[in-house]
């Protein structure tokens, strides 16, 4: 089980989170976007040995979605931060 | 009661002031505190203790500890009966009842040892190749030998014992509580480090409790009592004897499962602790390696090391006679050790040429007779040992020549140097190197992912392992941010030297003999059975376990998988090294299912949520359901009713007078914000920037692949606020996707998300008469069509109390949904139930509300929406906006996803008007023809209809709505059931929607 550092509450065992996929993807613009574009959005995932960039929502604490760098080889969490700071940062944990 | 004649005089830590009863077989025994099972029997003489799994071949007890793979014993009885137990763990108690296992009808008289005398027909991979003709055979096959095959007994009664979980954190883990293991745990405590050190055995020591060694001029065993103490006296440290760390998981997770001792009772049987430790200290030991040679299993061949134990630790006198058979010095300390016992040494059996040295120079005794170079070619006896044959070994041991030498002896011993316990290090993804001076792998890196100290890093002598440990523990403290890492002075020892093994384990077969040589004692596999696999084409390590099941058995084959790698290194000609190990899984012990249940068992299996009428329905008799985690009343039955009789008594009363319904668990989110409107408009499918204050509106969420992922309503309740209802089921999820949306893809929108499900009762009053019976509840705001018309919403009081009410309805019928503050739920459902009393108002539960919404052609997200249909395939294309954008909308366009011929709702009636619809059926158009009979549709949900007085059914038909009155074949193959049906639109009750506003 992972233990991952939630920037707001802290260290907090992986059952209180939701994943929540490839942190790097972007939703294509509807005005612009071709077919090609919504099927590499909904459907394509790269699957990396080593660091990876994904979402976390803390479903049972904060509700936030955090951005966590894991690593898919050792499982080692790299880094956590939160993904929307437009309303304010954490303190520290 | 016979007194133990196999009890030594003198020596020994156990207790022989008193005195312990005890049964095995049914047959009573004495024993002493500080024994266990094992050296309980021993003492007792019982030399005979189980069954192999595969042949039946009498076994007995090879080891002092948790590698056992003979001795497991079905433990007590009844309720607390527990299979597969290791004798050699299980501390003796006054009362214990232990029994063999994997015997029919005793031990003594086998039958099932008579697939020893088929051992031809199960060869390695036997059930691939053997009993599969004819093939209608293999079930009864599989029975019989399922049967004969296995271990003990699952209990069949409810377990009156509780187990329990308990989370910690520690800065230094020290697994194992031998010399190496105190050593650390001394070291990093010392330096202030909050440390847990956790030991498998029933009191600390290891190798200490069995050797006759000397450390800081004391006996070892003195030694570790202090350490011990001084340990105990340290407020920051935690000491778990009986505890196994069993499993190393993700960042420093460990799992350990305590056994608690409690007389009383009162406390969990055992523990299951989930414990973080920012550092590891691996002091686990190394396990004593058996010899192969023929017949190397009979009861009274044991592992050397495990007889020195029983007579240093135990008192306790394994034979009278015995042969040791070594490749290595090692095994000469314990002949050293029992000849001192009073067993008389009938001789010293080495592989090697020349060990005359070792036997003065470790027995000090040169009449004990040394035969070198040669090997055991024969075990005579079949239920214990009666004597060895020895042959000389040549061709540096690739076979066996000249006459053979008996010699009479009750007890073989056998040694083949030490294999490190690297399973820990191993689950925690350490790589392993193959030492070839020690004929074994140890880990490659002593300090990552864990620090290996001691035998468990190949260091065997006690000065090193003393050493190692020290100085593992300061810096593993060090690493936590205690202590300089400087390591305190190892104490001077007198002990045995490290036992360097001759590289030859597996002995050859005598010459023109069969004999099976064991590799894997629990699991019947032999040299041999490993040869052949290698022989029939298997390469690779994995493959050669999986197909011969060697170390597949409950020890995980901590005496077997070496041998088991040598065997296939032999037969490919390849270096051990070079073939490598299997993978060291989780868990290294056997844990119990109680343990890993802890607590969350029965009622605490799951959380359970109840609405603020939970006690309502309780009263009223209400039979519940879980849905989603919430207890929900499904139906009340009265006196003399059916179900089916309540269900529809329920209906008929929303569609006749008024039904009242709980629907509290329905999802709730209150939306706040300068773009609420937007998110909103972004997420449902049609549009809502014309939504009035004061209005509601229902509408239909997809996923971003296209497919439809739940509905509900959501009302305007100010110029910046909404509130949103979703399905009960899909409540978490809904939250989870619209924070999701309004803090990673457009963050940059001002709206703000707080689920308010469980602030909010809420109850649905349904029915032609539910104006009046909400006139009844005495508002305080007009509720007549022109104050509060369909789809609009107002807030005031309701018998006294405050509530929002919309009018929205999922039955059909005229209906609001009524909201109050939690706490007023049940004051406010219950004012409605009196109120309604005069207008015919019935409580109804889930059942009867999924029967209206079927009547209706209501679709929800399970049944209908499953995952794969589309607005459209549920008749709701109109709904989508063509102005705006919507999550899931460029998707929902994909050519396949508006392809004709898909999947749509519609409505079934059974042709017959008697007939009821099977559950689950498949609709096909002729179910007469030979399979496969392509399928044209399927049913979704179905019910009786108490409106129509027939079975109804809402299914998913391709090209369904083009299909009207078509008749269509309900086929349910599992049920055996068929019926006719006819495909009708998927509005059963009013279709044309006048009764919800009329």
């Amino acid at each position: 089980m992972l233990l991952i550092s939630c920037p707001w509450c802290g260290a907090r065992e992986e059952t209180e989170f939701a994943y929540g996929g490839d942190a790097t993807l972007k939703r294509p613009d509807p005005a612009r976007a071709d077919d090609a574009q919504w099927y590499g959005y909904v459907y394509l995932r790269a699957n990396p040995k080593g660091p990876h960039d994904e979402l976390w929502y803390h479903a049972a604490g904060c509700r936030r979605w955090l951005r966590v760098t894991r690593d898919t080889a050792s499982h080692a969490i790299l880094d956590t931060a939160p993904v929307d700071t437009s309303r304010g940062k954490p303190d520290s944990p | 009661m016979k007194p133990q004649p196999f009890r030594a005089v003198s020596g020994g830590a156990i207790d022989r002031t008193r005195t312990l009863g005890f049964s095995f077989d049914g047959r009573r025994y004495e024993g002493h505190p500080g024994d266990t099972l094992a050296s309980a029997l021993i003492a007792n003489g019982i030399r005979l203790v189980g069954r192999s799994f595969k042949y039946h071949r009498p076994r007995g007890i090879l080891t002092d500890g948790v590698e056992e793979p003979n001795a497991l014993v079905q433990l007590a009885r009844g309720d607390r009966t527990e299979p597969n137990t290791r004798a050699t763990q299980i501390p003796l108690t006054d009362g214990l009842v232990a029994a063999s296992q994997n015997s029919f009808p005793s031990l003594t008289h086998d039958l099932g040892a008579a697939a020893g005398l088929f051992a031809g027909l199960l060869p390695a991979g036997f059930y691939y190749k053997t009993f599969m003709w004819p093939e209608a055979g293999w079930r009864a096959y599989e029975y019989l030998i399922r049967r004969a095959a296995g271990l003990g007994r699952a209990p069949r009664l409810p377990d009156p014992d509780h187990y329990e979980h308990r989370h910690a954190h520690v800065d230094v883990l020290v697994v194992g509580g031998g010399p190496a293991g105190l050593a650390a745990a001394d070291a990093a405590s010392r330096a202030g480090a909050r440390v847990l050190l956790v030991d498998q055995d029933l009191e600390f020591g290891g190798r200490l409790l069995a050797e006759p060694a000397r450390i800081d001029g004391r006996p070892a065993r003195e030694w570790v009592a202090a350490t011990v103490a001084a340990l105990a006296a340290r407020p920051a440290t935690v000491l778990l004897r009986r505890a196994t760390a069993f499993g190393h998981y993700d960042q420093n997770l460990i799992g350990i499962v305590e056994q608690v001792d409690d007389p009383a009772g009162r406390a969990p049987r055992q523990r299951l602790w989930k414990l973080r430790a920012r550092h590891i200290v691996l002091a686990t030991g190394a396990i004593e390696r058996p010899l192969g040679f023929p017949d190397n299993d009979r009861p009274g061949v044991m592992l050397a090391s495990a007889a020195q134990a029983y007579v240093n630790r135990f008192a306790a006198l394994p034979g009278r006679r015995a042969v040791v058979f070594t490749n290595n010095d090692g095994a000469y300390a314990a002949a050293r050790d029992l000849k001192r016992a009073g067993i008389e040494i009938a001789a010293i059996v080495d592989v090697r040429a020349r060990p005359d040295d070792a036997v003065s120079r470790i027995t000090g005794d040169a009449e004990v007779s040394c035969l070198g170079g040669r090997a055991i070619a024969r075990v005579s006896g079949r239920r214990a040992v009666q004597g060895v044959e020895l042959m000389q070994l040549a061709g540096s041991g690739a076979r066996l020549r000249g006459a053979s030498a008996h010699i009479d002896c009750d007890l073989v011993l056998m040694s083949g140097g030490w294999t490190p316990s690297v399973h820990l290090y191993s689950q925690a993804r350490g790589k392993l190197d193959y030492d070839r001076r020690l004929g074994t792998f140890v880990p490659a890196d002593r300090e990552h992912p864990a620090r290996s100290a001691g035998a468990c890093a190949g260091r065997f002598a006690l000065a090193d392992a003393l050493a190692d440990g020290g100085a593992a523990g300061a810096a593993a403290a060090r690493a936590a941010g205690f202590g300089d890492g400087s390591v305190p002075p190892t104490p001077p020892v007198e002990a045995d030297g490290e036992a360097v093994p001759h590289p030859l384990w597996l002995m050859p077969a005598p010459p023109g003999r069969r004999a099976k040589r064991f590799v894997d004692f629990q699991n019947d596999v032999t040299a041999d059975d490993v040869a052949l696999a290698v022989r029939e084409g298997y390469r690779s390590i994995e493959h050669v376990k999986r197909y011969t099941t060697l170390g597949m058995g409950t020890d995980q084959g901590k005496t077997s998988n070496l041998n088991g790698i040598a065997a296939a290194a032999a037969a490919l000609d390849r270096p051990p090294g070079a073939v490598g190990t299997t993978t060291f899984r989780t868990p290294y012990t056997p844990v119990t299912l109680g343990a890993v249940a802890g607590h969350h068992v029965g009622p605490a299996l799951d959380p359970l949520r109840v609405t603020p009428m939970d006690g309502w329905h309780a009263q009223a008799g209400a039979k519940f359901v879980n849905a989603a985690l919430w207890r929900r009343a499904q139906l009340y039955r009265r006196a003399g009713e059916s179900e089916l009789d309540a269900v529809n008594r329920e209906a008929l009363a929303v569609r006749n007078a008024a039904g009242l319904v709980d629907v509290s668990t329905l999802g709730k989110i209150d939306i706040q914000g300068r773009d609420a409107a937007e998110l909103l408009d972004r997420v449902y499918v049609n549009g809502w920037r014309t939504l009035a204050v004061g209005r509601s509106r229902y509408g239909v969420m997809l996923r971003e692949d296209g497919f439809v992922l739940d509905d509900g309503t959501t009302s305007r309740l100010d110029e910046q606020r909404y509130f949103m209802t979703t399905t009960t089921a899909n409540a978490g999820r809904i939250l989870m996707h619209l924070e999701h949306l309004a803090q990673i893809v457009w963050p940059a929108l001002d709206v703000k998300l707080t689920a308010v499900t469980d602030h909010w009762a809420a109850l649905a009053l349904a029915g032609p008469r539910a104006r009046s019976v909400l006139e009844a509840l005495r508002p305080d705001f007009p509720v007549d069509d022109a104050g509060l018309p369909y789809m609009a919403w107002r807030e005031g009081r309701l018998a006294g109390l405050p509530a929002r009410v919309f009018r929205i309805s999922f039955s059909g019928e005229r209906a609001y949904e009524i909201y109050t503050p939690a706490d007023f739920g049940r004051a406010l459902w219950q004012a409605a139930i009196e109120a309604g009393r005069p207008h015919g108002l019935e409580p109804y539960g889930t059942e009867a509300m999924g029967v209206l919404r079927i009547e209706k052609g209501h679709f929800v997200p399970g049944p209908e929406a499953d995952g794969r249909t589309t607005l459209d395939d549920l008749g709701l294309g109109r709904l989508m906006s063509k102005s705006k954008d919507c999550i899931g909308k460029a998707a929902a366009q994909r050519p396949a996803l508006v392809a004709p011929g898909r999947k749509q709702l519609v409505g079934l009636l059974a042709t017959d008007p008697a007939a009821s619809i099977p559950v689950g059926a498949q609709l096909v158009l002729d179910p007469a023809r030979p399979p496969p009979n392509p399928m044209v549709g399927h049913v979704a949900s179905l019910c009786y209809s108490p409106t129509l007085e027939r079975w109804i059914a809402l299914a998913l038909v391709r090209a369904g709505r083009d299909r009207i009155g078509e008749r269509l074949t309900a086929t349910a193959p599992l049920l055996g059931r068929r019926t006719e049906v006819t495909i009708v639109p998927p509005v059963f009750v009013d279709p044309e929607g006048t009764r919800v506003r009329g």
